[in-house]
């Protein structure tokens, strides 16, 4: 037994151990997103080589299409704002651990009202701020609703939200199939017919008889609405009650409970403006871009939201530029082989920025270990 | 005809609940160690369009079955790696794989989709018992990978409830330190049941590709990934459950299919969308019943679902 203990120091022995750095300096919390952005971007052009593309070529490209002229800002702002105002929703629910992973299907439900008012529900004459008030109202709150669902569900039963909203999001695609090519079909296609010009958000090219540079500028108001949310909510976040206790009750809910908040109410209240927020993108998407309502409309915005939020940090400002480099990546990889290139890329870099950043927090140390 | 019907619902019930109950039963015994992997739409999407790729390539299904059990459990260890050592929200780290999953599959199946031929694992009736009647039809005349569904439930529920690894198994799901001062690794048994985890979706995305709808199209598994979290939860993390639900999931997402040429659909062609609405709907009641029968008898998740095991910090 003695001998054991005199070799006891001798087990020490080279080797790797992971350890949390005390405090990040200065420099790597800047380096950070930096460092993790050309990790995804090379772990993609691997991915990309291995599909037999020509990484380089497929990354300028893309960057060029979305980014290179005036109609790719363009195109690029106008797959921003879904992203941005359904990324601010997410952001909402995640910022209190709620994962509303549905904003897809709540999208389409906010945009199924809001094709309700615009071709049915209103008399056609409706006058435009009228009409585009109330389809605004009308998708905030149909998202609102689909996502109270998983809300009350998690607040009264505790029944994971992740899964509910899920769900919700099927059903919510196949709602909308059933009246594109059911009651609202335009001759049995999986759209509806076009909505008049009073339930268009207006575009920049609309007032291309002034201003000429804006022609074909398709980008419309909803960018401004975007903008103007996520500056609402930062100041939410910094500024008030409601916003601080959420945020308490995210890092700790036992906390907030002991210190008198009221926990089934704040998820409910935080669901239905979560789900509101990506009704809202569908109305926008609707009343903005399609002008109809028709069959998978949406690329996944409520999808690509999430990530878009995670990258942000659930910061309301950061979200703005992150949307805008997702909305490149999508205009620039609907011009490029093969399909599907936007999607891996996302979660490469969703990918990345999770494992990237933990690692980034701790510190790799190779040598002798100091204690066993 | 009542009954012919009944019969061949079930029959297909069995049969296309089978890849969500290999889904299901990896991501129990990844539940139980205390890892949760959001990423099984993920594996099951790689899982199909690699097995029907390699089947394509080779002419051989069992090989494609293997190659994507492979693939299965290499994303999972990236999960585990994300999760257990660099200690990552396992929630978010597994959303991450089902959206690399679901886009790398559709980049990689993009030329599958236009292949219909790709050689498929066999059907084969059991002797003597495929000639029974009901009971014969129901569960004997299948093809082979259905038959491992059914075999994998009981053995996986007893090595749960009745192996020494099995309960090492629930212990480091329910109180890692306990099972860590018995001498236990921790860290080492997550890893090799997420790895399990993922060998199962692989499997399930491959039943999928190469048995129940054997092709390949982009997104083919339509959340049947997420269906299998969900029925994790009904099943309370049991095996044997586990398999009710995903056979009754089965029927529930056969029925529009097998009900289309009953008169009383013919009259409204429309109520197949409501139809397919159905599994999804019914995932949802699931989670509603089990929410009352937990609280009920207060038995729910591993405690220590979802928390990285840290020898030096304190948990559970």
């Amino acid at each position: 037994m003695a001998s054991q203990t005199t070799t006891l120091p001798q087990q020490r022995r080279m080797g790797v151990r992971i350890e949390r750095r005390l405090e990040q300096p200065l420099w790597l919390r800047i380096a950070t997103p930096f460092i993790l952005i050309a990790a995804a971007l090379l772990i993609g052009a691997l991915l990309l080589g291995l599909v037999g593309a020509n990484p380089w070529v497929v990354y300028n490209k893309m960057a060029s299409i979305a980014f290179g002229s005036a109609h790719g800002w363009s195109d690029t702002t106008i797959k921003a704002t879904p992203l941005i105002l359904a990324g601010l929703g997410v952001s909402i629910a995640f910022r209190m651990r709620l994962w509303n992973i549905g904003a897809e299907g709540q999208l389409f439900i906010g945009a199924w009202v809001a094709t309700g008012f615009a071709l049915f529900w209103l008399p056609r004459d409706t006058p435009q701020a009228l009409l585009l008030t109330v389809m605004a109202v009308g998708g905030f709150i149909g998202g609102a609703l689909w996502a109270f669902v998983p809300g009350v569900l998690k607040a009264r039963l505790n029944i994971n939200e992740i899964i509910t909203s899920l769900m919700l999001t099927y059903v919510a695609i196949l709602w909308n199939n059933y009246w594109v090519y059911g009651p609202w079909s335009d001759r049995g296609f999986g759209l509806t017919p076009q909505f008049p010009r009073n339930a268009w958000l207006p575009r920049f090219t609309d007032y291309s008889s002034d201003f000429p540079f804006l022609r074909g500028i398709t980008a419309h108001a909803g960018i401004f609405l975007a903008l103007a949310v996520a500056v609402l909510l930062w100041f939410v976040w910094k500024r008030t009650k409601w916003g601080y206790e959420v945020k308490v009750i995210g890092d700790n809910p036992r906390a907030g409970q002991y210190a008198g908040m009221r926990l089934a109410r704040k998820i409910i209240i935080v669901m239905l403006l979560s789900g509101g927020l990506a009704g809202l993108a569908g109305m926008a998407e609707v009343s903005g871009v399609v002008h109809r309502l028709q069959e998978r409309f949406s690329p996944g915005y409520g999808f690509t939201a999430i990530i878009v939020a995670w990258l942000a940090k659930l910061n309301p400002l950061a979200i703005v530029p992150v949307a805008y480099l997702f909305g490149g990546l999508l205009v620039g990889s609907d011009a490029i082989q093969p399909a599907g290139i936007a999607k891996m890329l996302q979660g490469v870099v969703l990918f990345v920025v999770v494992g990237g950043e933990l690692l980034l927090q701790y510190r790799i140390k190779v040598g002798r270990s100091a204690s066993s | 005809m009542e009954l012919a019907f009944l019969v061949t619902l079930l029959a297909a019930g069995i049969r296309s609940g089978t890849a969500i109950l290999f889904a299901t039963i990896g991501e129990i015994f990844a539940e139980r160690s205390g890892v949760l992997n959001l990423g099984i739409e993920g594996m099951m999407l790689m899982g199909a369009v690699s097995a029907y790729g390699v089947a394509f390539a080779t002419g051989n299904p069992w090989l494609g079955l293997g190659v994507a059990m492979a693939v299965g459990g290499l994303m999972a260890l990236l999960h585990g790696m994300v999760t257990i050592s660099l200690r990552a929200d396992q929630v978010v780290s597994g959303l991450a794989l089902t959206f690399l999953g679901s886009g790398l599959s559709a980049v990689l199946g993009a030329p599958l989709v236009e292949v219909r031929n790709a050689p498929r694992l066999p059907v084969f009736p059991i002797p003597v018992l495929a000639d029974l009647p009901i009971l014969g039809p129901i569960f004997f005349n299948h093809n082979v990978i259905v038959y491992l569904g059914l075999v994998m439930a009981p053995l996986a529920w007893w090595y749960i409830h009745r192996t020494r690894p099995g309960m090492e198994l629930r212990a480091i799901g329910e109180y890692p330190a306990a099972a860590d001062v018995l001498g236990i690794n921790v860290n080492r048994q997550r890893y090799a049941y997420v790895v399990f985890g993922g060998v199962m979706a692989g499997l399930g995305g491959a039943a999928l590709s190469l048995a129940i709808t054997p092709l390949w199209i982009e997104d083919m598994t339509a959340g049947q990934g997420w269906i299998a979290v969900g029925l994790v939860i009904f099943a309370s993390w049991d095996p044997l459950r586990a398999a009710l639900g995903s056979y009754l999931f089965g029927a529930i997402r056969r029925l529009p299919l097998d009900s289309q040429n009953l008169p009383f659909f013919l009259a409204y062609p429309q109520l197949g969308y409501f139809m397919n609405m159905l599994p999804y709907l019914f995932v949802i009641l699931l989670m509603l019943i089990s929410a009352r029968s937990e609280m009920r008898r207060r038995i729910g998740a591993p405690a220590a679902l979802g928390q990285p095991y840290v020898r030096e910090e304190r948990g559970v």
